[in-house]
């Protein structure tokens, strides 16, 4: 059986879906601790220039009409107590420079708020400036007092950069992190659909039950139609094996019918050619009505062939009970059917089918052979397999048993008159092969037919 | 031997009794289910004869019925269904063997005879005639109180006689009765079987004769 | 310490003065030798000696050209200037940290750095190698009927109940005219009020003011000054009438000043100089080994009274002008009170 054609599969579709989500959220989780990392860490460095700048400013007052600054030592103190940081300042009045570095850069925008901040470069290195200021009365007018105080951003650079390597390993964690749930998630949400369909292959050819065990409310419409689907092959199995039986009956009533009145009819007539005609017709008829029994048995042997079974058969006494069923009839046919060895074997398979092959196989022997032979039934097991030998002291076939033999509806050329329609052969081989078996055909040495099956074993 | 028929179809139903009659049984034919019931409760039957496909049931629910009351009677059934689904169903309900229509005749006889011998012992079915006494069921014939064993054929020819002694037999009916119209048997075989019994039957009062022309009867002398 | 006699004021003044003033100069090892390190410093070169011999006998091929520069003149060379130096060595913190802070000094980093405790490092570019500490320095004579002041506290108490003895009899830094009295004094006032109270009582006894370390310790030796504030305690240590006097490092706390290098950025072998500054901190950590002049007080001080003056942006604000003039002023109002 070929399997099924597939778009890919759910898991890894899955999971391709919740690792490109994962990557997106890992960058997007980089990106924004990045960012509100590096504001916050732009915003305590601002913070604490403001704070400097606003203790300087603090610490200037008006004595005796003129400005006095006095530089607190913790305003620039401050700016270097985390990290050693190179810290400048200015202070200016009216635009003119009083004190500290006279070419800082400018105050940048205040835009309406009482500290200014920016970046610029000063000495060969990046620095960022917080800018305050106030106005103050001194004799000489109003006087706008600014200060300025700057840092350069040697330990805000280590700290961003640490910032990066930490958002770094935040987003990869969390990658690798939904990486395994992904995983996780992707599997158990295959797992309903495993055991699912390891429930349904577990069962055996015709457990056509429902569904029982509970699944995911979004397998429920697959298991629904599964149900069904099994429900419907039940129903249709069940008619199948009933149209078979149907048809048997169908043709086989009136096929009894008429026979019985050829048979009634064939007493009253004396006249010896229409005695003849109707023993051939009764001939005939019960060749047609053994080819309808064999066609329909070929189609269950199809139809159970399809769906094997597997159960342990103990072949041993399949075919002591085969051989006791045929016994009136050998006795009938003053053929003697005995079993010459009969070992113990247990093979897996159809108990219907294979007591079928084996009535077939020795029903062909007794119909085939003529009175007074003998036919012998063996079973040998070799560790391997089990084979059942049927052989018989009639003519043996045509050509020392041939293929042809075994094609429907060939007959071998010593039928004659006897009634078959030539498919039992065919049915026994079928029902070999799908039992794994072989089935050869040859005659023995001191002549006589021989079919020989093997089994393989469990 | 006390036979019951179940069968629904009255041609193939009549042509079993006549046949079986023939062979010197009491044949009680019921054509349903609920008639068979009737009978079997009123009298003993030694075999029954049981079709599936009934008007008014399953065939197999009377077997199972049958073997609940654990009743003893031999049943075999005839059928129209597939061997290879109902066999193993049939025989675990409790027939006893069962044969698929078209019947042969000699092949129910044949089974008949199997099944009543494998039920054994108590069911006797003796006739004697002159100084002989013959059991179909186990193929022996006691002439003076010397006791031998009749083959297959003999046996079917000589249960066929002793049915109907002094009744003539012609070759071509024999033949009809002996064999299954699938064998290829000529009027010479039934003249071999003949001569078989005559030699049996040496030493005894009964015999054998040859109507010229017309075929054979068994007599006393 | 002729290397500290100018004042912080003057350096800003410096810029107009044409070159700079070179104390002493010296050169150590190979007149020849292919690689010579050009060193500028505020120590003696007596100080300095045991460091570069034994540098010299490491490193044979290197001559030590050794230039001797007051504080205020040292800056004006390199950051005036712009004169090459490959090291510059100072006891000069604030200035240090002023090269350092903007911008005239060379990151250097190497195994040996990284161990050096916090205090001795500031930003990879100033390096401190010696801690000298500020003490009181009493003369034996003087206090012999009196207790041994431990404290500023202490020694606040004996001078108020005892002013006949030490009218005109206390020395300190005029730190105006010595940039380590102006470090110490600075120190002094932001570790602790006490600072004031002890000057305005200084200021009581017509205290005498110094412009060197050295100065104070001869005229406590002598028995001119009864006590000395604010003294290198090494200094005192080494003189030769150590017997007179005793020193002492106030208990409440001792304001420790330290020496420093730094590679200028004017260097024309930093390699060279990296080396040996590696040497120099090699040498001076773990402490104990180091050929140079180590104050023994020190090592019998306690720890936690140890006030070491941090290097960094702090002592930038004791240079600004409002700052520095505000401070003098105050100071001048506590300390001359004729």
């Amino acid at each position: 059986m070929s399997g099924p054609r597939t778009t890919g599969s759910i898991r890894q579709r899955l999971l391709v879906l919740l690792l490109l989500g994962a990557a997106v959220i890992a960058v997007l989780l980089y990106l924004v601790v990045q960012s509100v990392a590096r504001q916050i860490a732009q915003e305590s460095q601002d913070n604490i220039l403001a704070a400097s700048a606003i203790s300087i400013l603090d610490s200037t007052r008006v004595k005796g009409g003129e400005l006095s600054i006095d530089l607190p030592y913790s305003a620039l103190s401050m700016l270097g107590s985390v990290t050693d940081e190179r810290a400048f300042y200015a202070i200016r009045l009216n635009d003119g420079f009083l004190s500290g570095y006279e070419d800082l850069p400018v105050s940048g925008d205040y835009g309406g708020a009482a500290t200014a901040f920016r970046s610029a470069t000063y000495l060969g290195e990046d620095i960022r400036i917080a800018s305050t200021r106030r106005s103050f009365s001194t004799d000489e007018g109003q006087a706008l007092l600014e200060i300025s105080v700057a840092q350069t951003l040697a330990g805000m650079n280590r700290t961003l950069a640490r910032i990066t390597r930490i958002s770094l390993l935040v987003g990869f964690g969390f990658f690798v992190l939904s990486a395994l749930m992904a995983l996780f998630i992707a599997r158990s949400t295959i797992r309903p659909l495993h055991r699912l369909t390891e429930s349904v292959s577990r069962r055996g050819p015709s457990d056509l039950r429902p569904v029982a065990a509970p699944v995911p409310s979004e397998m429920a419409p697959l298991v629904l139609s599964l149900n069904k689907l099994m429900a419907r092959l039940q129903y249709s199995l069940t008619r199948s094996e009933d149209f078979i039986a149907e048809a048997a009956h169908r043709v086989r009533t009136p096929l009894a019918i008429l026979r019985t009145q050829a048979e009634i009819t064939l007493r009253r007539v004396e006249k010896p050619e229409n005695r003849q005609a109707v023993r051939e017709m009764i001939r005939a008829i019960d060749e047609s009505s053994r080819t309808a029994g064999q066609l329909l048995d070929h189609a269950m042997v199809t139809f159970r062939t399809d769906s094997l079974s597997r159960e342990d058969v103990a072949l041993h006494a399949l075919v002591q009970d085969t051989v006791d069923r045929l016994g009136p009839l050998s006795e009938l046919k003053e053929v003697s059917i005995e079993t010459a060895r009969l070992d113990e074997a247990v093979v897996p398979g159809d108990a219907i089918l294979l007591q079928n092959a084996l009535h077939n196989l020795l029903d062909n022997a007794i119909k085939y052979a003529s009175r007074n032979c003998r036919v012998t039934v063996s079973l040998a097991r070799s560790p391997s397999q089990a084979t059942i030998t049927v052989s018989d002291t009639g003519p043996g076939f045509p050509d020392g048993g041939s293929v042809k033999l075994l094609d429907r509806f060939a007959r071998g050329d010593n039928a004659g008159s006897v009634v078959g329609s030539g498919l039992g052969l065919t049915i026994v081989k079928e029902i070999v092969l799908a039992h794994g078996g072989e089935m050869e055909l040859k005659n023995n040495e001191e002549g006589g037919a021989c079919v020989v099956l093997s089994f393989p074993l469990a | 031997m006390r036979y019951l028929l179940i069968e629904d179809n009255e041609t193939l139903a009549r042509a079993v009794v006549d046949r079986l009659v023939l062979d010197g049984h009491v044949v009680d034919h019921a054509e349903d289910l609920a008639t068979a019931a009737d009978y079997t409760a009123t009298t003993d039957y030694d075999l029954i004869l049981l079709d599936i496909m009934l008007p008014d049931g399953d065939g197999r629910t009377f077997l199972a019925q049958r073997r609940s009351a654990k009743s003893r009677t031999p049943v075999i059934v005839l059928t129209a269904r597939s061997e290879v689904s109902d066999r193993v169903g049939l025989l675990d309900l409790g027939a006893d063997d069962y044969m698929v229509k078209p019947i042969d005749f000699s092949e129910l006889e044949a089974r008949c005879r199997a099944v009543l011998r494998r039920r054994g012992g108590e069911a006797r079915n003796v006739i004697s005639f002159g100084d002989l006494e013959f059991d179909s069921l186990a193929g022996t014939l006691k002439i003076d109180g010397s006791e031998t064993s009749l083959r297959t054929r003999e046996l079917r020819l000589f249960e066929i006689f002793i049915n109907a002694p002094n009744q003539l037999f012609s070759k071509s009916k024999l033949v009809d009765r002996l064999f299954s119209y699938d064998e290829e048997a000529s009027e010479n075989a039934i003249e071999v079987y003949v001569g078989r019994l005559r030699r049996r039957l040496e030493g005894s009062n009964v015999s054998i004769t040859t109507v010229r022309g017309l075929g054979y009867k068994l007599e006393q002398r | 310490m002729r290397g500290l006699i100018l004042s912080i004021g003057l350096i800003w003044l410096a810029s107009l003065s044409s070159a700079f003033e070179v104390e002493d100069h010296a050169v150590f090892g190979d007149q020849d030798a292919g690689q010579v390190l050009r060193i500028i410093s505020t120590a003696d070169i007596a100080f300095f000696e045991p460091m570069i011999l034994s540098y010299l006998e490491s490193h044979p091929g290197v001559a030590v050209d050794y230039t001797v520069a007051g504080s205020s003149e040292l800056m004006r060379a390199l950051y005036d200037e712009g004169l090459s130096f490959d090291l510059a060595i100072s006891s000069a913190m604030d200035l240090q940290t002023k090269l350092a802070n903007d911008g005239q000094a060379l990151r250097h980093s190497s195994d040996q750095t990284q161990d050096l405790p916090d205090w001795a490092v500031w930003n990879e570019m100033v390096f401190a190698f010696t801690q000298e500490p500020a003490a009181f320095v009493i003369s034996n004579e003087a206090f012999a009927d009196l207790p041994r002041p431990e404290s500023r506290q202490q020694l606040i108490t004996i001078l108020r109940q005892n002013p006949e003895i030490f009218h005109g009899r206390v020395g300190t830094y005029d730190i105006r005219a010595s940039g380590s009295g102006y470090l110490f004094a600075t120190q002094d006032a932001r570790t602790s009020d006490t600072y004031w109270r002890l000057t305005e009582v200084m200021g009581t006894l017509a205290p005498k003011l110094y412009c060197c370390t050295s100065d104070m310790i001869e005229d406590v030796a002598s028995g001119k000054l009864a006590i000395a504030y604010n003294v290198l305690a090494s200094y005192a240590e080494q003189s030769e009438h150590a017997d007179a006097f005793t020193i002492i490092l106030p208990s409440d706390f001792a304001i420790v000043m330290l020496r420093s290098m730094l590679i200028p950025k004017s260097s024309q072998d930093p390699e060279l100089a990296a080396g040996f500054l590696d040497f120099v901190l090699g040498q001076t950590f773990p402490r104990g080994i180091s050929p140079l002049l180590q104050s023994n007080s020190l090592e019998q001080a306690n720890e936690s009274a140890l006030h070491r003056i941090r290097l960094g942006p702090g002592l930038l604000v004791y240079l600004d002008q409002f700052k520095n003039r505000s401070f003098l002023a105050e100071w001048e109002n506590a300390i001359l009170q004729e």
